[in-house]
């Protein structure tokens, strides 16, 4: 208690003619269970509106206010000011396209991902209104919705080293979201469907491995088990069709 | 300018937005959804407890049926809904909770066999039936007869808003993120679409068709102390009230919640205190026990509400830097249940308050959680007072919550008036062509602009946009909120009178250049101060306690003189709202009785006037088929 914070915050706001990227510095009287939805809106609204930050939910939900704070990516609504020293630096997410200081376009970039991957249930059956609902056994379900977690907040896109390198790198994101419709059986995609989205560099061959993503999840998603199981199945997939074409 | 045109435009992308949206893509029509955030980080998304619908296939929901929905909900209103829409509503939930399933949803399914329970911190026994074996299950909520909750773990509203995003991709409706509507074009009869400020930019656009409807959620944050997502400000809200012939619908029925953490306001669930948790004061003793003798912690949001704020002004709060708070204590409950059936109240505890709660209390106060008070549409979702303009979902007042709401009927209303509103849009649009009065888009772009402009060179006066937009949050906090007397609503309509004035001469302080956000909440202030004014000004005048209205000074539910709905016009250059009344609703299927809950005297209703009006149900009030 009582400590008087620094923050030093990247600022640029690309509507402004001659703008350049820099840091500008701020300080702020810690209070008891201060974070930094806290802390950022008090600057804003007692020393600088012109700060531009992303919040929505401000409970860890919704994903919206994903930055990189003290070097590593994370949500800043949940993240405590007393869980960080006296100098908090905060930076936007690298790989996504920046609005303005703290804030990036995330909304754009997985709208794009889910026509990549086409990401709803595939299925031929018409919806019966008179009919009672399919049945499914509640653990698929389960492991469905553990798959479904993801809150699209970016932090695995910005620590993952191949999406930084390429653009076109999918991310472990997507590749999440393709392995929750590889497990729901509504999906009636087979495995070379799903190949043909992700089986290249682009997808699933271009990971390097490392499980920055992972690490950084807010939600602790289990990307790596999904990676590997992805790469496991489309290996296979990518044996059957070389072997089919001889 | 950029002009964009469409069939139908939704203004919202939330669960209600997106299945209205669908509805019309679904028929052919092009849609577009706008939404000031990407459309997951709707606070649909936020939901977690689930939504009802009567489908009685888990062992405690046997026997259920659409009903006994329409009772409960009947009820829960406190016999403020239309009960039209209440039925409309029922019987349409579980079709719809079954499309969800076949869309993608993953909900819980009901697994055969012996399981267990708790209520009331005692644990129970029963059994699922194996022909039952994976239908969609339900848990239990507060004020229903059966368990009707349908959920998907601890994330519904998550789930269920990615399965319908996933919809609109499937279906390819635009749906564009970052734009905020800020005005209807309109010719004071029919509405043409709005004008929307992109949160990228900065810049103004121009979004045209056939038929608007407004889904943008509740506006909780014009409360200081809100469980609601920072988003929730009313700006669908206002700019239908603006155009001065919309009514916003019950505008003083706003319902509180107990548990909010201090100092965010992020909900811990009912369940705590369910499961055996207890209030405490600054003396760390227990208190609800004093005023409910029977049910204690376990009395319905209102009533604990009520005690908590009772119980601070007589002095008994914990002081912090964030205001006054009580404590909510589980350390009782043990490790073993914290961490299994509560595991997100265990999260929240962690994440926000570095709280463990196995040794710690936890922080809590009342605080705003719904709004049952909305845009005023009639059963087809018809805003009244513009054709072509319609509303679903918490910002609409279609009126099947009347009072007070009963928890996971909101969630369901998304999706059920979503998809039967969407079908009447699209009756509305098939052979439907209008003319758009390009003068009148001009007129509208500029009014705007020259607000915008205004604003930012400071032309009507200084005065900072926070400070004026705390005053108007304190007022409501103080005269507004859980209990309402005639002289803090007195006091709280003529400080909102002044606050009113200020919003008028608000400036920015930065320059307002691009996604700026001191600009988007001085645009939406004035609107704000008048819809506190309507609050204020309808619960000074309903001089009755019903659902979450509570007058100290007229605690009966008065039906004789307040069986009626309030409608809150704001007329063009006016400084007070004006209020109507209708009819709460055409038909009673349920007369007017008692809740069940909560206490208090109820003022009959003339015999006659009920009699006129009762049709036949085919269930009896205890919900048995007659
Ligand atoms: C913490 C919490 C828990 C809850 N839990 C439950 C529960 O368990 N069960 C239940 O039934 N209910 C629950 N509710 C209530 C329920 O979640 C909401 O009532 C419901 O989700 C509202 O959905 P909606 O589609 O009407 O609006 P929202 O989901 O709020 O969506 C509003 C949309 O409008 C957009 N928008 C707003 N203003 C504008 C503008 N000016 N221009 C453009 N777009 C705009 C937003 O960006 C957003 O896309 C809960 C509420 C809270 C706060
Ligand atoms: S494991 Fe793959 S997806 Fe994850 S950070 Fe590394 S390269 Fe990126
Ligand atoms: S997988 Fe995790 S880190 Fe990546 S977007 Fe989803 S929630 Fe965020
Ligand atoms: S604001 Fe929603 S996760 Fe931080």
């Amino acid at each position: 208690m009582g400590r008087q914070l620094k923050f030093e915050i990247f600022r640029y706001n690309p509507e402004v003619k001659g703008d350049v990227p820099h840091m500008q510095t701020y300080t702020l009287d810690e209070t008891p269970n201060m974070t930094l939805f806290i802390a950022l809106n008090r600057l804003r609204e007692e020393q600088d509106p012109s700060l531009v930050f992303d919040f929505c939910c401000r409970a860890g939900i919704c994903g919206a206010c994903a930055m990189v704070i003290n070097g590593r990516p994370g949500l800043a609504c949940q993240t405590k000011t007393k869980d960080q020293p006296g100098k908090i630096i905060l930076h936007p997410l690298p790989v996504f396209k920046l609005i303005g200081d703290l804030s990036v376009d995330t909304g754009v970039w997985f709208r794009e991902m889910y026509s990549k991957t086409e990401s709803w249930v595939h299925t031929s059956k018409v919806f019966d209104p008179k009919a009672k609902e399919e049945r499914m056994d509640n653990e698929v379900a389960e492991q469905v919705y553990e798959l479904e977690r993801c809150i699209e907040c970016g932090c695995c896109v910005s620590a993952c080293g191949t999406a930084r390198l390429r653009d076109d790198f999918m991310g472990a994101a997507a590749l999440n979201r393709i392995a929750r419709f590889v497990v729901d059986p509504r999906d009636e995609r087979d495995d070379e469907q799903y190949f043909e989205i992700i089986g290249n560099d682009q997808g699933i061959f271009g990971c390097m491995g490392l499980l920055a993503c992972e690490d950084v999840c807010p939600k602790g998603l289990p990307l790596q088990n999904q990676l590997g199981f992805l790469r496991r199945k489309m290996g296979i997939t990518a044996m059957k069709q070389i072997f089919r074409k001889k | 300018m950029q002009t964009y045109y469409t069939d139908l435009l939704v203004i919202g992308a939330g669960l209600a937005g997106e299945r209205v949206a669908c509805e019309a893509a679904q028929n052919g029509f092009k849609a577009t959804c706008l939404s000031i955030v990407p459309a997951r980080r709707s606070h649909s998304s936020a939901a977690q407890g689930g939504m009802q619908a009567a489908l009685g296939n888990c062992a405690k929901g046997e026997g259920d049926n659409t009903d006994v929905h329409f009772l409960d909900t009947v009820k829960g209103s406190d016999w403020g809904c239309d009960q039209e829409v209440a039925r409309l509503f029922a019987d349409a939930a579980p079709i719809e909770m079954r499309r969800l399933a076949h869309w993608g949803v993953p909900w819980n399914r009901v697994v055969p066999g012996k399981s267990f329970f708790f209520k009331g911190g005692e644990k129970f026994e029963k059994f699922e039936k194996k022909e039952n074996e994976g239908l969609i299950t339900a848990r239990s909520f507060g004020g229903t007869a059966k368990w009707r909750t349908c959920y998907t773990s601890d994330g519904t509203g998550h789930a269920v808003m990615c399965t319908m995003d996933n919809r609109c991709a499937e279906l390819g409706i635009d749906v564009f993120d970052k734009k905020e509507a800020i005005s209807l074009i309109h010719d004071g009869e029919t509405c043409m679409g709005a004008v929307v400020r992109c949160l990228r930019t900065g810049k103004l656009e121009v979004h045209l068709a056939k038929a608007t409807a407004i889904c943008t959620g509740g506006f909780g944050r014009i409360y200081k102390a809100t469980t609601n997502a920072v988003i929730c400000d009313g700006g669908g809200h206002i700019i239908a009230h603006e155009t001065g012939i919309v009514p916003i619908g019950n505008p003083e029925s706003i319902q509180f919640h107990p548990t909010g953490i201090v100092p965010t306001d992020i909900l811990v669930t009912e369940g705590c205190r369910g499961d055996g948790g207890t209030l405490l004061d600054c003396n760390e003793e227990r208190f609800m026990n004093i005023y409910e003798p029977d049910k204690a912690e376990l009395a319905s949001r209102d009533v604990v509400s009520r005690w908590m704020t009772h119980h601070m002004r007589e002095g008994k709060g914990v002081k912090s830097p964030y205001g006054e708070h009580l404590w909510l204590d589980i350390r009782h409950l043990g490790d073993k249940h914290i961490s299994t059936k509560l595991r997100e109240v265990d999260e929240i505890c962690h994440h926000f308050l570095g709280v463990d709660p196995r040794t710690e209390l936890i922080p809590v106060r009342p605080t705003q959680h719904y709004t049952m008070a909305g845009i005023r549409t009639n059963k087809d979702g018809a805003v009244y007072g513009l054709k072509g303009l319609y509303s679903a979902g918490e910002a609409a007042c279609w009126d099947m919550h009347g009072f007070n709401r009963l928890g996971g009927n909101s969630l369901a209303e998304t999706v059920v008036a979503g998809g039967i509103i969407g079908n009447k849009i699209v009756e509305f649009l098939s052979g439907y062509e209008t003319k758009i009065d390009t003068k009148i888009v001009a007129s509208e772009v500029k009014r705007q602009e020259e607000r915008i402009h205004d604003i930012t060179h400071g032309r009507n006066g200084k005065l900072n946009v926070y400070d004026v937009r705390n005053e108007m949050q304190e007022a409501l906090m103080r005269g507004c909120f859980v209990f309402r007397n005639k002289e803090g609503l007195e006091e709280c309509v003529s400080t909102l009178q002044g606050t009113m004035e200020k919003s008028r001469k608000v400036a920015l302080v930065s320059n307002g250049a691009g996604p700026n956000h001191e600009l988007a909440a001085a645009l939406k202030l004035e609107g704000q101060v008048r819809l506190a004014m309507c609050i204020a000004q309808a619960a000074l005048m309903r001089t009755e306690s019903r659902g979450s209205h509570n007058r100290e000074d007229f605690p009966e539910r008065n039906d004789a003189e307040w069986l009626n709905r309030t409608l809150a016009y704001w007329r063009e250059g006016a400084d007070m709202p004006e209020l109507q009344y209708e009819d709460t609703t055409p038909v009673f299927e349920l007369p007017p009785g008692d809740r069940g809950y909560g206490g208090g005297t109820i003022i009959p209703a003339d015999e006659k006037y009920v009699k006129d009006r009762v049709i036949d149900s085919p269930v009896t009030e205890i919900g048995k088929k007659k």
